[in-house]
């Protein structure tokens, strides 16, 4: 098989100068971590007060983790390692209450993670001859203009639709004779689904390739992405928190996803005792990004459980794979590729007044798409008897929701009493998407 | 003015159920009830014979309910004559927000139970019975 390559000498390189780079960019990256207050405090409690303190990578196990927690209290700018002056760039997504986790890029920051971006393309054997339709929201979320800005440094041809609206998706997958996707597989999914309703043939595109990400995924769906449309499907993995996409990505032998290690120190733990496990064990990820200059972070517990793997690739690339993502340690839910927790929709609807104090979130899947539905009890004392009322507090919770997590649930109103009480372990999140 | 209770009910089977058993464990006469179908839920509208007991019934099991003034109007049953009524109201500028009419005993009366918004009320009671109809009270409604 052809092994392309982006950056064939560091891709390829001894374990050992990884190892260097890692170490000298570790240190580098405590240098910069040392200018936040976040990290000022935290790292000096572990002992370590300048970048002489790392003597070796096993040093690293003395810093102290980073979790999403400690970005929301450090919101918005206690993480931050620059002036706003060599800000480039500012990403966000959802925290686990109403603040977003923030994210700043400098002008390296952003070429940095563009040439990760250009790496993983040319890995899975696309190349500057393909047209490119981007189908993942542009705007804060990482997704959009992560890959927009490495396809257009591989040199493809860009189309920058951003997510949904189908019609248009598959008019224009047609009308420019797109080669390759980034999309979600669930929206992936669901286009296939409209193929027909559109009056397109498989015959009538030109697709040979889709990279999918942003939500996890079994290999099955993934072979049934690539028998149902005759193409290759690329599994991707990143986090906003770490640039975004272009943390791992699979090569052409779609066979798990390399971790770029000279720009990631990538740990799995345990995630109840914290202690560093073994290739091939399963456990927590933690990462640390060991080139960005804004905004420096350590050891982030991810909270996406994976493993390793021990052996190399036939690519002939030594950055070691990261397995599809088995789960998280959290209780994130990620519907249609975006990230929500149960406590930001809670913290929304415990403060409209109307609304009684039990309440259920209910995903399930209509068609290939996910399906969020809000389900609060109505408070008797607020009940005037009038429908426009009940329908206006419906309108309030969705578009309450839709500025807190983006995205519009359908909400349903129900008698006080008939949902799970709050009292004990009430089960406040029913999941019935199947697990296939 | 007479008096509505409404209560929310969810629609799925046995709601209904559970409201007319508590309603005649309490000893409640019905005299007209309609539904209005919001699909996820819906609005039982009813007339009764002791409407704050049936209130406090349906309250006391945790339902959500509310008390409610309706403008009723007694209607001969007759042709023309729903028609003579929206015409006065309409005539004054009066919306009326949703209505349902039963009737009480064929070929002479009928009822038309109208929400009108609250600003409204006595005005639209004095432009029906300036019309020559009969606003019914709550003890006529339920005698009749």
């Amino acid at each position: 098989m052809d092994v392309p390559f982006w950056s064939r000498e560091i891709e390829t390189a001894e374990r050992s100068r990884i190892e260097g780079l890692q170490l000298q960019r570790l240190r580098q990256t405590i240098g910069w971590a040392l200018q936040t207050a976040l990290y000022r405090k935290r790292l000096s409690q572990a002992g370590i007060n300048s970048p002489d303190d790392i003597k070796s990578l096993n040093d690293l196990r003395r810093i102290p983790f980073t979790t999403k927690d400690d970005l929301r209290v450090s919101f918005p700018k206690g993480h931050l390692a620059v002036g706003m002056t060599d800000v480039l760039r500012v990403h966000s997504s959802s925290g686990t209450t109403g603040i977003p986790t923030v994210i700043y890029y400098s002008r390296d920051d952003v070429d940095n993670w563009t040439d990760l971006l250009a790496r993983s393309i040319v890995a899975t054997g696309a190349t500057s001859a393909d047209v490119f339709q981007n189908m993942m929201t542009y705007g804060f979320f990482t997704g959009g203009l992560g890959l927009h800005y490495g396809a257009e440094r591989v040199g493809m041809a860009v189309i920058p639709i951003g997510g949904g609206n189908t019609k248009r998706q598959i008019q224009t997958m047609k009308d420019f004779q797109t080669t390759v996707l980034h999309v979600t597989p669930s929206y992936l999914l669901h286009i296939h689904s409209k193929l027909g309703e559109e009056g397109v043939r498989r015959e009538d595109l030109a697709l040979r390739k889709a990279f999918i990400g942003a939500e996890p995924h079994s290999e099955n769906t993934r072979r049934k992405l690539q028998d149902l449309l005759q193409i290759e499907a690329y599994n991707s993995y990143g986090l906003s928190e770490l640039n975004g996409p272009g943390v791992a990505f699979e090569c052409v032998f779609r066979n798990d996803m390399h971790v770029w290690e000279d720009a990631f120190i990538a740990e799995i733990i345990d995630p109840k005792t914290g202690e560093i496990l073994q290739d091939g064990q399963e456990g927590e990820l933690v990462l640390t990004n060991i080139v960005r200059r804004a905004t420096p972070i350590l050891r982030y517990r991810t909270r996406d459980l994976a493993f390793l793997h021990p052996q190399g690739c036939d690519c002939g690339r030594t950055h070691r794979r990261l397995s599809r993502i088995l789960g998280r340690t959290d209780d994130m839910l990620i519907i249609n590729g975006v990230n929500v927790f149960p406590s930001q929709i809670e913290e929304k609807i415990m403060k409209i007044p109307e609304v009684a104090t039990n309440y259920l979130i209910h995903v399930d899947k209509k068609g290939a798409l996910d399906r969020l539905t809000v389900k609060v009890e109505i408070y008797p004392k607020l009940f005037l008897g009038e429908v426009s009322k009940l329908e206006a507090l419906k309108r309030k919770i969705i578009e309450e929701l839709r500025a807190s997590i983006t995205i519009s649930p359908a909400v349903e109103l129900h008698e006080p009493g008939s949902l799970p009480v709050s009292e004990g372990k009430a089960k406040r999140v029913v999941d019935d998407r199947p697990k296939d | 003015m007479a008096k509505q209770l409404t209560i929310f009910v969810e629609n799925r089977a046995g709601r209904l159920r559970s409201i007319s058993e508590n309603l005649h464990k309490n000893n409640i006469d019905i005299r007209a009830f309609t539904i209005q179908d919001r699909g996820d839920y819906g609005l039982l509208r009813l007339i009764v014979d002791k409407p704050n007991d049936a209130y406090l019934a349906m309250a006391d099991v945790g339902c959500a309910c509310a008390l409610k003034d309706v403008l009723a109007v007694s209607v001969p049953d007759q042709p023309g004559n729903f028609h003579r009524l929206t015409s006065a109201l309409a005539a004054d500028g009066i919306n009326i927000t949703d209505a349902y009419g039963f009737v009480l005993q064929p070929h002479k009366t009928g009822v038309c139970c109208m929400e009108i918004e609250q600003a409204q009320l006595a005005k639209a009671a004095q432009v029906v019975r300036e019309a020559g109809f009969t606003v019914l009270e709550d003890e006529e409604l339920y005698s009749l």
